[in-house]
């Protein structure tokens, strides 16, 4: 086996201990990670785990790949210059509902339409953790937090609606609660060509008490069979749908189709014609 | 060429009304009869209307900048007339849009001595041409007979415009030309002008470019892979050329959503090993400010172009400052250092533009490279460079049988540590903006801080010795200094020429590098005059208040304007008198 490549998750753990408090939703995503990981035989060598801030954006320093941790919001941009300088390696963005959605919120649409190839994990935990227990994007309206002491006055966002409108072309949801189904989704994501995303729910017990493991395991429930994950609008309604109480977890939404953002510039490169540096100055020359 | 040796024709007009590409084709024709061509050009920040100039100034010798206003002046419309006809003097010339058929009608009395010629140029066009829109090439023609600009030189230029377009058009063209040169010849027979351009033998490979251009032929050069942009005036041509050059050699061009994604995209794009860029002008260097300091952080090779315009806000999209030299210099939270040079002129924005690449990639830091709006887009005649004259300098990579163990931000002598990108084997590691230790973990204790603050700021503390980083133009008895940046360099190069020429003594100082100032090199030219004037297209004088912060013990003489336009030369020679 080539170096950077492991047989066990475990092995793909950093030395670094995860910062997090005990209970944190965040540690299912890194067991499941780790155990994707295996399960593609990825290369730590090749790959490059990008974020932001936040305590979900702690993530890439448990890893043993190359990690960026950014500033509050940009982890996207940062990653697509990654992708984009080299294509070859494997890039994995992560965040928090604050960072994604409230202070990044401008960045997603783009790479969402660019459908930028990699992967967008964000840990959605309907609060800031980092920051100790503000209003996010996330938070259901009314719940007390330290910044709306008499209750949340905002309207949520809805993560998996947001991209699906603006075109990701890989859409899915995970439950902390379930590493097990996580770990499949993440490989799926990983593998899809273009911009995947995976809505992980991932509760913050320490300042979130109001969506908790317990709260979110009665209302999560796997898509039905028989959903279709070509069906754009059938992907979008479930993902609206409240009324039923229920949360589902899988593929919402699977474009193969749609360019992704490198087939497009490289089909555009075969016109810019070959380079000839004279040629360019006599442009110039009078 | 004649006995001026320095002729500047200005045009101006509504904008839309061809001034530009007639400008361009002008200074192309001036550049083709062997000439040295610096253009200059005001446009509205609208898209339609407004007073659009366009000056080119050729000479037989080495043009150092815009000049002291032009000798010949073109009005297509009654607006250009009225904002030029106070600045004419005896021995000019006046060619006007009239007396009928434009919209001046009568000509107001301009002061005595002045060369009138009419020229209804709009009525020509749209009369016996029968096509409005050929007004500036029946202009051309008529500039061509009067200054004995080469009318096959313009004929061949418009041909190779516009000659995709089709035989009929190049022919319509050639006509309008024609009709102007026949006016002249009809109408005008009597009246002479000294100007008159000649030709001479041009023995260098010589191209004509706009400095945003350069900027862009720089970042090829340099070996640039990656440019990310958002569109900005004055900046967005520098985008124009990196999209089409750079991705012919492989480079990777894309347009984000905002200045804040350009930044960002530079910073991944460094951290995976490319030579990557940004364009931009202040309101985007403000929104860059926190990734800029990211990019410090996490020592990643980057360089940023900032076009500067008027400021604040959205200020004067299209017109010229030099103000963001604070923003380039101190902008951004934080205790943190950065590399900024600035560009004199657009020869200097190619050789600057890859100074940039290359320091950034010694010192694995940011470097700003400030340009202006002027600069940006004046074009000039300079010798085409030479690729593989080119030095070319990357990044220190890590080996591993000399290094060690792979230590990211480890400390060493010359405070560089070797780095690795993604998919070297065995060298993964975090970056982080989070204070870190030599692997590059979270650390926030007094030491790594203490040590990593030092390390940013004396690793560059001596990047005035990694290239000719200023010119020290001494004169011996001369008590003024001349010190400024930017393109003010051009216009201070001339005024201290005419002192010199009025049997002033003064010296001048050049820096290419603004921060960390060259202070070595500074030192040594202080030690020659007794007090420096710092002329600045700002109000603060912004780098004056650098130098002042250096306690240089000398007296410090700001001359400051900010009227959206360059100095003239003579302004600079005459406060040089003053002050001496
Ligand atoms: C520009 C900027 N503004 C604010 C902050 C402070 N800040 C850090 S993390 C954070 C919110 C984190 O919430 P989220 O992204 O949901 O991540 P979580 O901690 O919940 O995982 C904030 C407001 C910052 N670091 N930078
Ligand atoms: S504060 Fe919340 S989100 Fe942060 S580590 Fe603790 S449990 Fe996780
Ligand atoms: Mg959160």
């Amino acid at each position: 086996m080539a170096t950077g490549i492991y047989a066990k998750g475990k092995e793909y753990k950093s030395e670094v201990p995860p910062t997090w408090c005990a209970g944190c939703g965040d540690y299912g995503l890194l067991n499941a990670f780790m155990n994707s990981l295996a399960d593609q035989q990825i290369n730590v060598n090749n790959t490059a785990l990008i974020s932001g801030i936040g305590c979900s954006s702690r993530f890439p320093f448990f890893i043993k790949a190359y990690g960026f941790h950014g500033v509050h919001g940009r982890a996207l941009t940062i990653a697509s210059g990654v992708k984009l300088a080299n294509p070859e390696l494997e890039v994995v963005a992560f965040g928090g509902d604050g960072d994604g959605f409230a202070i990044g919120g401008g960045h997603v649409p783009h790479m969402c339409r660019k459908n930028m190839d990699m992967t967008y994990i964000v840990m959605d935990n309907s609060i800031y953790g980092l920051t100790k227990g503000q209003m996010s994007p996330t938070t259901t309206p009314g719940m007390k937090t330290s910044t709306t002491p008499y209750g949340a006055p905002d309207n949520p966002i809805n993560p998996l609606a947001f991209v699906l409108t603006y075109g990701a072309t890989f859409v899915a949801q995970a439950f902390s609660g379930n590493p097990k189904q996580m770990r499949g989704l993440i490989t799926q994501a990983m593998k899809h060509r273009g911009f995947s995303y995976i809505n992980v729910i991932s509760p913050c017990p320490t300042f979130n008490k109001q969506d908790t493991f317990d709260s979110y395991k009665e209302m999560f429930e796997d898509l039905p069979e028989d959903h279709d994950t070509s069906d754009k609008p059938g992907a979008i309604a479930k993902a609206l749908d409240r009324t039923s109480g229920k949360l589902y977890s899988g593929v919402y939404y699977e474009d193969k189709e749609t360019p992704t953002f490198l087939d497009r510039i490289a089909e555009q490169r075969k016109t810019a014609g070959a380079f000839d540096f004279q040629k360019i100055l006599d442009i110039y020359r009078p | 060429m004649g006995h001026k040796s320095d002729l500047c024709i200005r045009i101006g007009g509504e904008g839309g009304e061809g001034i530009i590409s007639s400008g361009d084709i002008l200074a192309q024709a001036a550049a083709k009869a062997g000439l040295e061509v610096l253009t200059f050009k005001t446009f509205p920040a609208e898209i339609r209307g407004g007073y659009a100039m366009y000056q080119i100034r050729m000479s037989s010798e080495k043009i150092l900048s815009e000049g002291d206003g032009f000798q010949v002046l073109v009005v297509f419309n009654k607006e250009a007339l009225d904002n030029n006809i106070n600045k004419l003097k005896a021995g000019n010339v006046l060619i006007w849009d009239g007396p009928e058929g434009g919209d001046i009608n009568e000509l107001p009395e301009v002061p005595e001595g002045v060369i009138v010629y009419n020229l209804p140029m709009s009525k020509l066009a749209k009369v016996d041409l029968g096509v409005y829109r050929s007004k500036n090439m029946v202009c051309m023609g008529a500039l061509s007979e009067l200054f004995n600009i080469p009318v096959d030189r313009l004929k061949e230029i418009i041909n190779n415009r516009f000659g995709k377009k089709g035989q009929d058009i190049v022919d319509l063209n050639y006509k309008a030309l024609q009709l102007g040169i026949d006016y002249v010849k009809e109408n005008h027979q009597g009246i002479s002008n000294p100007y008159n351009v000649v030709a001479q033998e041009q023995n260098k490979d010589v191209i004509i470019m706009s400095g945003n251009d350069a900027v862009g032929l720089g970042a090829l050069m340099a070996g640039c892979n990656f440019f990310a942009c958002y569109p900005i005036t004055p900046a967005t041509e520098i985008a124009y050329w990196v999209a089409k050059h750079l991705v012919k050699k492989g480079g990777t061009v894309v347009q984000t959503e905002d200045e804040i994604s350009s930044i960002g995209a530079v910073v991944g794009a460094s951290f995976a090993g490319a030579k990557a860029m940004t364009g931009t002008s202040g309101p985007g260097l403000s929104l860059m400010t926190e990734i800029l300091g990211l990019g410090v952080m996490v020592e990643a090779p980057l360089v940023i172009c900032d076009v500067q315009r008027g400021g604040p806000s959205t200020g004067l999209p299209t017109k010229h400052e030099q103000s963001d030299l604070f923003l380039a210099c101190y902008g951004g939270h934080g205790d943190f250092p950065r590399i900024v040079l600035s560009a004199e002129n657009v020869a200097d924005c190619v050789d600057l533009t890859i100074h940039a690449f290359n320091l950034a990639e010694h010192y694995q830091t940011p470097v700003i490279l400030l340009t202006d709006g002027s600069l940006g887009f004046r074009t000039e005649t300079f010798e085409a460079p030479d690729i593989n004259k080119v030095k070319v300098v990357n990044r220190k990579m890590y080996n591993p049988d000399t290094d060690g163990e792979f230590l990211r931000y480890k400390f060493t002598e010359d405070n560089i540590s070797p780095t690795a990108i993604p998919g070297m084997e065995g060298c993964a590691h975090m970056q982080t903006g989070l204070e870190h230790n030599e692997k590059g973990s979270p650390n926030y204790g007094p030491v790594f801080h203490t040590k990593n603050t030092e390390k940013r700021f004396n690793k560059i503390a001596n990047a005035e010795d990694f290239f000719e980083s200023s010119h020290s133009d001494i004169e011996e008895g001369a008590t003024v200094g001349v010190v400024t940046w930017g393109s003010t360099q051009g216009s201070v190069r001339e005024a201290v020429q005419q002192a010199r020429e009025a049997g002033v003594k003064v010296s001048a100082f050049y820096p290419k590098l603004v921060w960390p100032f060259p202070m070595k090199a500074f030192n040594e030219f202080l030690k020659t005059v007794d007090k420096i004037l710092v002329p600045e297209v700002n109000y603060q004088g912004q780098l004056a208040e650098i130098i002042k912060t250096k306690e240089i013990g000398k007296e410090i003489i700001k001359y400051n304007i900010y009227g959206g336009l360059p100095f003239e030369p003579q302004e600079i020679a005459k406060k040089i008198k003053e002050v001496q």
